[in-house]
């Protein structure tokens, strides 16, 4: 007789259960419960076979050469009789959006991180934080239409030589969805940094700037680098923003005031369109996504190990 | 109090500066931090009042219940609303069992051998990567491992397997009655017009009366009705019943949740571990001193206090899968769709969707009713987060 026995038989009307009956049902729920997490690494194996696999067909493909397409920068898949895969101008397309992102949401994501963490007093907080998890709730494809319908015009209003599609407003919109992921994970970094500094700080006769700018924000930097990079991964793999306000035309150009097309955009363009399974253009796209894909995960898995070694830090 | 820190410092090469100058410096750096933050409130109002003006003057009752339409007057969002009713629905039925069975796995069964360990952490490590992954990525696996299953099972338009559909013979009689003759499946051999066929006439059965190329009609109006020249052609139709199902699974409804159950898994995977981190390690003690086995620790105890916290994060998950456009988009594509799903592999469009197609287009019109349409979404996820949020208000009132 067993602990567990009299555990079962003390709750009235359960039908009292043997240890063995007990244990069979443990390793049950324990294979069932594997077989579930088991889900999670199944899938990332898929999406790595199936990336692979789809973009070594595509580079197997007469009209693909591999050097051509990580060197060359002209890509016009679907116009033209020669066709050509060069991911360069997809990838400036992408980093130019990012970069104007950036500049938005990295200076006013932080500095709200800093206001939230160190000055702001609870009530100002309690109408801050909600505001931030809204933005941060809003569907991008809303962005894209603020983007298009607002952000642009705006532009043109103050500046003629804007496109109809430019990075700029898109890059806008993007910086604005990342904002509250900077401002909330920079914000967690701050507040990670021990009492103990600011006090020591305040006790030299700082000011509250010299104790956020000098003491806490340094102290907090692995974290809020690691912010930054998830920020710039979330921006890279924004999909319907640009779908609707950067345009559909791949070029290598750092003037945000043109149309560009991103890797995301691209796919969009090509789900949308009536391509064969088989055919080149519709293998390009597993291509550009495998490259997404790399360049996204990367940014997440230094980010998370840089957010590691801060954690180590201080706790 | 707080005078010269910096006098004390002659070392340094930094000019010194006095109280008051950093006082100063302080004062305008806090002004500086409040415009910077109310910069979000008056994008979020600048948004929001954006849309509301576009938006509103065409909500209407029509809206909510028309189909999409080239005239923006008569056009409406209910296929798309009822799509992403099927879709999110579906994903949601998918994903609650399997994440937070995988986050009672990660949390309360952490193993303690030297090789399963590495695997626990590993599958921790790999959810953390799987919630960076942009949903567009996922749109291209759920298309290739959902939509036509790797190829490995035949075309979608031809597939391996169905269930829950019947295909027909339609005819058309000499009475313009549609005739349905009930054939084996999709690529049965065309039925031959032939005395003793038997023919379906709004549910019932009628011999077919067949008569020759030439052939006088019948008088009798309710024989002419079943009558049927020899030579006449049919069409194939199908009718499919709602719990129709194929393999592949083609562009339907089933895909598009099981995609979404990609995109929104590591979410809710995260929320759940960190409701049952929350639940104090004491009560799990308690219930293993009397006894309990571990599973019986997490199905008595522990689950049930976290019950609140992983609903609250499965709610905002499932939000997220109502706006998320990126991967529907890819799966769907978009095509005209008129009225709501009626079974798993039926085509479908959901709201986000249905807002970018009104979006894309160059025509101010329907930039109008892609702000109606908007407006109706914002309204279904701030339903959902005041939800969530009551939630989590009472689950904190419990607890303390």
């Amino acid at each position: 007789m067993t602990v567990a026995d009299s555990v079962s038989s003390v709750r009235a009307g359960e039908r009292r259960r043997s240890a063995r009956s007990l244990r069979t049902r443990e390793s049950a729920v324990m294979a069932g419960l594997t077989f579930c997490g088991a889900f999670s690494v199944l899938t990332t194996i898929t999406i790595v076979v199936v990336l692979s696999v789809q973009m070594l067909r595509f580079f197997g493909m007469e009209e693909v050469s591999v050097v051509e397409f990580f060197t060359t920068s002209q890509w016009n898949p679907l116009l033209g009789k020669e066709k050509h895969f060069g991911i360069w101008s997809l990838v400036s397309g992408t980093l130019l959006v990012t970069a104007v992102a950036m500049l938005l949401a990295l200076p006013l994501g932080l500095i709200t991180a800093v206001y939230l963490s160190e000055y702001s007093p609870r009530g100002v907080r309690a109408f801050l934080k909600p505001t931030l998890e809204v933005l941060a709730g809003i569907p991008t494809v809303v962005y894209g239409f603020f983007a298009l319908t607002v952000i642009t015009p705006g532009l043109k209003f103050f500046h003629e030589g804007f496109n109809v599609y430019n990075a700029f407003s898109a890059g806008i919109a993007v910086g604005i969805l990342c904002l509250p992921t900077v401002s909330s994970l920079a914000e967690d970094a701050l507040q990670a940094v021990p009492r103990a500094l600011r006090e020591g700080a305040y006790s030299l006769g700082a000011t509250k700037f010299d104790v956020s700018v000098k003491v806490v924000l340094p102290a907090a930097l692995s974290g809020i680098v690691s912010a930054v990079l998830l920020a710039v991964a979330r921006a890279i793999g924004e999909t319907m923003i640009v779908a609707l306000a950067a345009g559909s035309m791949p070029r290598l150009t750092v003037d945000p005031r043109q149309e560009v097309q991103t890797m995301t955009g691209f796919m969009v363009q090509m789900a949308l369109g009536d391509v064969s399974n088989f055919d080149v253009e519709y293998m390009s796209m597993y291509a550009v996504a495998a490259v997404l894909f790399v360049m996204t995960l990367l940014l997440t898995l230094v980010g998370g190990q840089i957010r590691k070694r801060f954690r180590e830090t201080y706790t | 109090m707080s005078t010269a820190v910096s006098d004390t410092r002659p070392g340094q090469n930094a000019a010194p500066r006095s109280a008051a100058m950093r006082r100063n410096l302080d004062r305008w750096f806090l002004i500086f931090c409040v415009v910077t933050a109310f910069t979000s409130v008056a994008i979020l109002a600048l948004l929001l009042g954006a849309i509301l003006l576009q938006g509103m003057p065409q909500m209407s009752w029509a809206f909510l219940s028309n189909p999409p339409s080239r005239d923006t007057t008569q056009a409406g969002i209910m296929p798309a609303l009822f799509g992403t009713i099927w879709v999110c629905g579906a994903c949601a039925l998918c994903t609650l069992p399997v994440g937070v069975a995988t986050a009672v796995l990660l949390e309360e069964f952490k193993p303690s051998g030297r090789l399963t360990r590495p695997i626990h952490s590993f599958i921790q490590v790999n959810i953390t990567n799987l919630a960076g992954v942009p949903s567009v990525v996922y749109g291209i696996i759920g298309l290739t491992a959902f939509v036509s299953m790797f190829g490995i099972l035949g075309s979608t338009s031809d597939p391996v397997f169905e269930l829950g559909v019947s295909y027909y013979d339609q005819f058309l009689s000499e009475d313009d009655r549609v005739l349905l003759v009930p054939v084996a499946g999709r690529n049965a051999p065309p039925t031959p017009v032939e005395e003793g066929l038997v023919a379906i006439i709004r549910d019932k059965a009628f011999r077919v009366h067949v008569i020759g190329d030439r052939d006088p009609l019948p008088d009798d109006k309710r024989l002419q009705a079943v009558t049927l020249r020899e030579g006449a052609e049919a069409g194939r139709i199908s009718r499919k019943s709602w719990y129709y199902l194929q393999l592949p699974f083609g562009r339907g409804v089933f895909a598009g949740a099981l995609t979404l159950m990609l995109v929104v898994l590591p979410i809710v995977i995260i929320s759940s571990q960190e409701a049952l981190r929350a639940v104090p390690a004491s009560l799990r003690e308690a219930g293993l001193g009397l006894g309990a086995t571990r599973w019986q620790v997490v199905w008595n105890v522990t689950l049930p206090s976290a019950i609140p916290g992983i609903m609250t994060g499965s709610i905002l998950a499932m939000s997220r899968a109502i706006g998320e456009a990126a991967p529907v988009l890819i799966i769907a594509g978009i095509v005209f769709i008129a009225s709501p799903p009626g079974h798993l592999m039926d085509d479908f469009s959901v709201m986000p969707l249905q807002v970018y197609n009104w979006a894309q287009r160059p025509q101010a019109e329907f930039h109008s009713i892609a702000a109606t349409g908007i407006i109706v979404l914002l309204a279904i996820l701030l339903t959902f987060n005041i939800f969530a949020v009551w939630l989590r208000q009472k689950f904190q009132k419990t607890m303390s």
